[in-house]
């Protein structure tokens, strides 16, 4: 406890939390992640009907505007679906599986695009060369394009999304944690690492691994507001999530079917809730670009 | 030079070659196509017959050197589903992407360009940190989302616009175009607006760090000293030096307006090659997206092979090796 406190104390003296007051920017994203997380943990204890449960739908409340237009209902806020759905509570459930795919492929990717970066950057050599070969190559095609492809020939589920994002996502963290890797091998630490005898894999592990973490967690920061996009259009294309977990994006898409006929509520929101939850990652990721990683500006 | 464009030559064949294995090798996991050819009732024997006749019964390897062969051949496969050669139905398509993508990079380049530069040229001003808010808000936006809400508001709401198709076409050397016929143009309005907005933030922040990187270094002080105005100095001696890196990711912002567009077209129904491909992944007309996606790669191996021979005309310091 002792030494928590000691911890916690050391991070409000930091320049880092020091900067962070002093950056609106920083703030308002802070806010909108803190925002999500208390929707994600306490959202469904909070919004009186369970979207998935058949027993809490009212068809005869189908397509029931805002509170705030006539003809709405002060229990569906944010107004209802084709089936009697609270949109407000779909959004709810949407995001837990938006954020889910997102931070699952967020740990996957950077796990396998860290090990294969740390790899050929410690090894170097032909492994080196040909990893960074498929990394060049994959770069030069859209990431939308290949999780695209990936899902027409898998299906629609959760896990197929989660390999699709991890397959499209793993790039840009093995060429960050490679460029690292590289920097950090010629310091003296590691050849004094080297000259006591110590296995490879332990330098790797121990002594090059957690020199490399502020790289990775900048680009893991950034990486999930790209994870929520794609998933979010995969999902709106009808190739992402399967209808019975519907993520924002599939929300959106079922809002769309109906909205030349000018029931909007059931698209325009869960689409303000994807840009909102993306702007405020977009936010504290630059914020931690700036002040953590000064070259990648 | 000639070493090199050989080389990269080779090297382009080889990622072709290795994209047509990957996608033949996924593609023959989805699923016996067979099924989409016969009709419902069709007993064993006509289903193994229809199998043998698409040479699906042969090994894998076998089929894949029929694959490969025929498109060697030029011959790139049949539509499961409209019974024409694949090749040709996407070729009718592109004109349609070509034009969306084309008015979208215009429109993203005209406006990040003189908005990067205000906002690299003075950072502190309130205007560029706007700007600055905006692109960033443009990054976060889904684009799908940008394209219903332009449909809900100015096609549904005030009727301002057409929310789908693609108007009337002009024929030009045998190929249909939108942008010459004012419906064609009221048309496109919506999709390219859609398609250009995540393009422009990102061409936009670019073109500021770049901005701001080269603002800083002697010969843009030495050339106010001499005496060149301000904004002389801004477009004709920082903005070249600026643009190096724009040109960099212009072939890959051309490669996402392309995937991207594969949604743009789905919400407008603009009869472009990504609209056809989303319709093939919902038919499963498999030879469609086999075609779509290694033309499409063939479009992006090219688009950056020219890349990179722009970049050393536009920056003497790079040599091709």
């Amino acid at each position: 406890m002792l030494l928590f406190s000691k911890k916690s104390e050391a991070f409000l003296e930091s320049e880092l939390f020091h900067n962070f007051r002093g950056s609106y920017s920083a703030i308002s994203g802070a806010g909108i992640i803190a925002f999500f997380v208390f929707i994600v943990v306490l959202g469904p204890s909070l919004v009186w009907q369970n979207p998935y449960d058949i027993a809490s739908l009212e068809l005869l409340d189908a397509y029931k505007p805002p509170f705030w237009i006539p003809g709405g209902d002060v229990h569906y806020i944010l107004g209802t679906d084709g089936q009697g759905r609270d949109v407000l509570a779909s959004i709810v459930y949407g995001t837990r599986i938006s954020l889910l795919i997102s931070l699952a492929a967020m740990v996957c990717s950077s796990v396998i695009g860290a090990a294969l970066g740390l790899i050929s950057g410690y090894y170097g050599g032909r492994l080196d060369g040909f990893i960074m070969r498929v990394a060049d190559v994959q770069l030069s095609f859209p990431s939308l394009l290949i999780a695209l492809f990936l899902m027409s020939a898998f299906g629609n589920g959760l896990g197929k999304v989660l390999i699709s994002l991890t397959c499209v996502g793993w790039v840009i963290y093995a060429r960050t944690v490679r460029g690292s890797t590289l920097s950090e091998k010629q310091k003296e630490y590691v050849q004094a690492a080297q000259a006591a005898g110590l296995p490879n894999h332990k330098i790797i592990v121990r002594h090059i691994l957690p020199n490399v973490m502020t790289p990775l967690i900048v680009v893991a920061t950034i990486q999930i507001g790209t994870f929520i996009l794609i998933e979010a259009s995969l999902s709106f294309l009808g190739v992402g999530v399967p209808i019975t977990q519907p993520s924002l994006g599939l929300l959106v898409k079922n809002g769309f079917d109906v909205l030349l006929s000018g029931l909007w509520w059931t698209s325009v929101f869960p689409g303000a809730f994807i840009m909102l939850l993306v702007f405020g990652i977009n936010l504290l990721g630059d914020f931690l670009r700036d002040e953590l990683n000064p070259r990648l500006r | 030079m000639i070493s090199y464009l050989i080389k990269r030559i080779f090297q382009m064949v080889a990622v072709l070659w290795i994209v047509s294995i990957i996608v033949f090798t996924m593609m023959s996991f989805t699923g016996d196509p067979t099924y989409m050819m016969v009709p419902l009732d069709a007993t064993q024997e006509e289903i193994a017959h229809a199998r043998a006749l698409l040479g699906l019964d042969k090994p894998y390897v076998v089929q894949y050197g029929i694959f490969l062969k025929n498109m060697l051949h030029g011959d790139l496969g049949r539509s499961f589903v409209f019974r024409q050669p694949a090749f040709g139905l996407i070729m009718e398509r592109v004109p349609a992407t070509v034009e969306m993508v084309m008015v979208s990079m215009i429109l993203a380049l005209v406006l990040a360009i003189p908005l990067g530069v205000f906002a690299g040229a003075y950072p502190r001003m309130k205007t560029s940190r706007a700007i600055m808010a905006g692109s960033l808000l443009g990054i976060s936006l889904p684009n799908f989302w940008l394209g219903i809400m332009l449909i809900f508001v100015l096609a549904v709401q005030f009727h301002l616009l057409p929310s789908s198709g693609r108007g009337d076409t002009v024929s030009l050397a045998g190929v249909n175009l939108s942008v010459f016929t004012r419906d064609g143009l009221l048309h496109i309005i919506m999709p390219a607006v859609t398609l250009c907005f995540a393009t422009l933030a990102m061409l936009l922040r670019i073109t500021r760090a770049g901005m701001m990187e080269v603002m800083k270094q002697d010969y843009i002080k030495f050339a106010r000293a001499k005496g060149a105005t301000f904004h002389n100095v801004l477009f004709k001696h920082a903005l070249k030096n600026a643009l190096i890196p724009v040109v960099t990711i212009f072939g890959l912002q051309l490669g996402d307006l392309i995937a991207f567009a594969t949604i743009t077209e789905y919400i407008f129904a603009w009869p472009g090659m990504g609209k056809l491909l989303i319709d093939s992944i919902y038919m499963g007309d498999r030879p469609v997206i086999v075609v779509y996606l290694m033309f499409v790669a063939f479009l992006f191996v090219l688009i950056n092979f020219v890349v990179d021979i722009i970049y050393t005309f536009i920056d003497p310091r790079i040599t091709l090796r």
